[in-house]
């Protein structure tokens, strides 16, 4: 039996690794369903994205209250994963505080994580209070509420356990090492949790360590079973980010892609050598659907988008049509794909493959009053902190609605004929284009 | 004036076996709107004036695209590339410059995949460069010390990563350049790009020209620069309907410099 917390121990990690897995798994099966992607381009520069917008948050501090925040949790997380690692070897091998060898630099990293996790609860703090009781704007859209607002909170209280967990567990330790009790030895700096002593001085030695083990194991299965609600969460994001930074646009946000099927059939039309009632060479592919009506016709990237996001809704914060009262919002249109995304994947994993269920992205998910509402301009692309680019989404159904559908708004249809009979969106004749010389 | 602007076309430059110094892509607006018919005068003033060698397309010029491409319809943008592609290929154009930031934002970018490689330039970015050549002078003149509003261009700013050259007209020009609180990367759209222009707006609180005009008043201009024949005309709108026209006017920043030249 003396070995059972070890047990113990290996069985959560291996459950609360393995089930991550198992859904990370799904998720890239998931991705997969969209198109694959076509040409990278330069990949130095998407490196670099990820160094700067990723790692280095350039985009997050944009809102500097906001950046400033999530820059302390976000270095808080990547800095007290360490300690995580310690906690994993001591788990498993019975040892304590394994890495109380490395003397004066365990000191350091101790103190380090505790004023982390202090800053980390601050600023927690400061985000709980933005989202409930300041109500900013963005967090209050209409796609905000139910588990959007649930999820965000969630996550909150999350962390605010975690990292009480962790201060309760040093400040037990640092009293048990007080008391000179067997298996505590001396180690680490605590100058967060030393101010909870007091709470703990009245203790026996056997309850002490009683909250300490709690507090511990407590702290492990929290991070364990915070790693697979991520899966379930918006908060994908701290893994997903710097992918989706890397496939980020790189090419000027003007340039739109040009659909490969149509320049072909174009080429055709315009070629005064082809025979235009020539049957199809042998082998010659149907050509693909024009647009996008469901997230089988996005492309990888976009669907990467959809998990990767992570609500905090600057794009519709930014976006002019929202600000002006439309329905659009780009934060939808990614909230949309990956809910539609999930059911499909949900569909995948009870029939063995996709049963048509009748539901699509377009109209049972995202309107057309929406779609038509976008004026291209970017703002939701340059607010994305993460490199997410809903426009594209807008810009593939939208095609969908004009190419197959012949569904655009019915003024839309007269400048695209007079575009196709005169060469301008409005009724004049070309033949009149340079009449403005004549007033000079 | 005495001495006439000459607006060559490149079919006349073809026919003297000439090749003007740059291509002067009009565009629709330039072409046929009222409003940005004056810009394309004030431009060509301009260009005149700085002794540069430019032509037109004129009846050849056909839409670059760009409206049916933002509102679905690739076929119809990528047959409308092709063919402005074949003439400007068939003249051996080189270097385009137009006053519409949606035009150079579609030759810039979409036209080289489909085989339309040209320098192509924004006028303000062309006008600096003239200036940078000293070939243009642009001096304070009327609107030295005046306080004025710059609206970005969506497809000039954020598609395109130009904020600086209009400014610095601007500076060259000696105004007192006042910001709105939505500015450069993150300027609020004038609310005609992806083909709004062409259609009514949906259902809202407000249109979005006159969420924009408010702001830009709000900076108590004299004047709002622009630099986008579509911006022009919803700021325009948007001034009219919030009965500021007798105080401020909407101009493109080609018809600032030509004005404060007396061209």
């Amino acid at each position: 039996m003396k070995y059972l917390p070890n047990i113990i121990f290996l069985v959560a990690l291996a459950v609360g690794i393995g089930y991550f897995t198992l859904n990370i798994r799904k998720l890239i099966r998931n991705i997969k369903l969209g198109r694959e992607i076509e040409e990278l381009g330069d990949k130095k520069e998407r490196w670099g994205n990820v160094v700067r917008i990723a790692l280095g948050q350039s985009k997050m501090v944009v809102r500097p209250v906001a950046g400033i925040m999530h820059i302390i949790v976000y270095v808080g997380f990547v800095i007290i994963n360490l300690e995580v690692l310690e906690i994993i070897i001591d788990g498993l091998f019975g040892t304590h505080r394994v890495f109380a060898s490395l003397g004066p630099v365990y000191d350091l990293l101790i103190a380090s994580f505790e004023i982390l996790a202090l800053l980390v609860i601050v600023a927690v703090v400061v985000f709980w209070i933005r989202r409930n009781v300041q109500r900013l704007r963005r967090f209050m859209n209409p796609e905000m509420k139910g588990w959007p607002k649930n999820d965000a909170n969630y996550i909150l209280y999350f962390e605010v356990v975690l990292m009480t967990l962790f201060l309760t567990m040093n400040a037990t330790d640092h009293q048990l090492q007080h008391l000179g009790s067997a298996h505590y030895t001396q180690a680490g700096m605590f100058p967060v949790s030393s101010y909870l002593l007091p709470v703990f001085s009245d203790m026996s030695e056997q309850s002490l360590i009683l909250v300490e083990r709690t507090a511990w194991w407590l702290h492990i299965i929290g991070i364990l079973i915070f790693l697979n609600y991520l899966y379930f969460s918006k908060h994908l994001h701290i893994i997903l980010a710097f992918p989706n930074v890397f496939f980020g646009k790189v090419v000027p946000k003007g340039k739109f892609k040009n659909l490969e099927s149509v320049t072909k059939e174009v080429k055709l039309m315009m070629d005064p050598n082809a025979d235009p009632f020539a049957a199809p060479a042998e082998g010659t592919e149907v050509p693909a659907k024009f647009g996008a009506s469901d997230v089988m016709d996005l492309s990888r990237i976009q669907l990467l988008n959809a998990y990767t996001c992570t609500e905090c809704g600057r794009c519709t914060s930014e976006c002019p049509a929202n600000q002006t009262g439309k329905k659009l919002s780009p934060r939808k249109i990614m909230m949309d794909t990956r809910d539609r995304l999930e059911e499909i994947g949900k569909n995948i994993n009870k029939n063995g493959e996709f049963k048509d269920d009748g539901k699509q992205l377009l109209d049972d998910y995202i309107t057309r009053e929406e779609l038509w509402a976008c004026t291209t301009c970017n703002a939701c692309v340059e607010a994305c902190p993460v490199s997410i680019d809903p426009l594209s989404i807008i810009m593939d159904m939208r095609q969908y609605l004009v190419m197959e559908k012949s569904a655009a708004p019915n003024e839309l249809n007269i400048s695209m004929t007079n575009i196709e009979n005169n060469g301008a969106p409005w009724p004049y004749n070309q033949m009149d284009r340079l009449n403005w010389k004549n007033e000079l | 004036m005495s001495e006439s602007i000459k607006v060559p076309t490149m079919a006349e430059y073809m026919a003297q076996g000439k090749q003007p110094e740059v291509l002067f892509w009009v565009g629709c607006a330039g072409s046929f709107d009222d409003r940005a018919k004056k810009i394309s005068k004030a431009f060509v003033k301009l260009l005149h004036n700085a002794k540069v060698d430019f032509a037109v397309l004129g009846t050849e010029e056909s839409c670059t695209g760009d409206p049916a491409k933002r509102a679905g319809n690739e076929f119809l943008f990528q047959m409308q590339a092709m063919m402005n592609i074949q003439v400007l290929n068939g003249y051996e154009i080189k270097k385009i410059v137009t006053a519409c930031p949606h035009c150079f934002n579609t030759l810039k970018n979409e036209y080289p995949e489909l085989g339309g490689n040209y320098e192509v330039m924004h006028h303000t970015q062309f006008l600096k460069s003239l200036l940078n050549e000293g070939r243009l002078k642009v001096a304070g003149g009327k609107f030295k010390g005046k306080r004025i509003t710059f609206h970005d261009p969506c497809y000039l700013g954020r598609a395109n990563n130009e904020y600086e050259a209009p400014r610095e007209l601007l500076e060259k020009l000696e105004v007192e350049l006042v910001e709105m609180k939505r500015c450069k990367s993150r300027g609020l759209c004038c609310g005609a790009g992806g083909a709004q222009m062409f259609k009514e707006p949906e259902k809202g609180d407000k249109d979005i020209n006159i969420e924009r005009t408010e702001e830009a008043i709000e900076t108590q201009p004299e004047v709002i620069a622009a630099g986008c024949p579509f911006c022009n005309t919803m700021l325009t709108d948007g001034v009219k309907a919030k009965e500021k026209e007798t105080e401020v006017a909407v101009m493109d920043i080609a018809e600032m410099i030509a004005n404060a030249e007396d061209l």
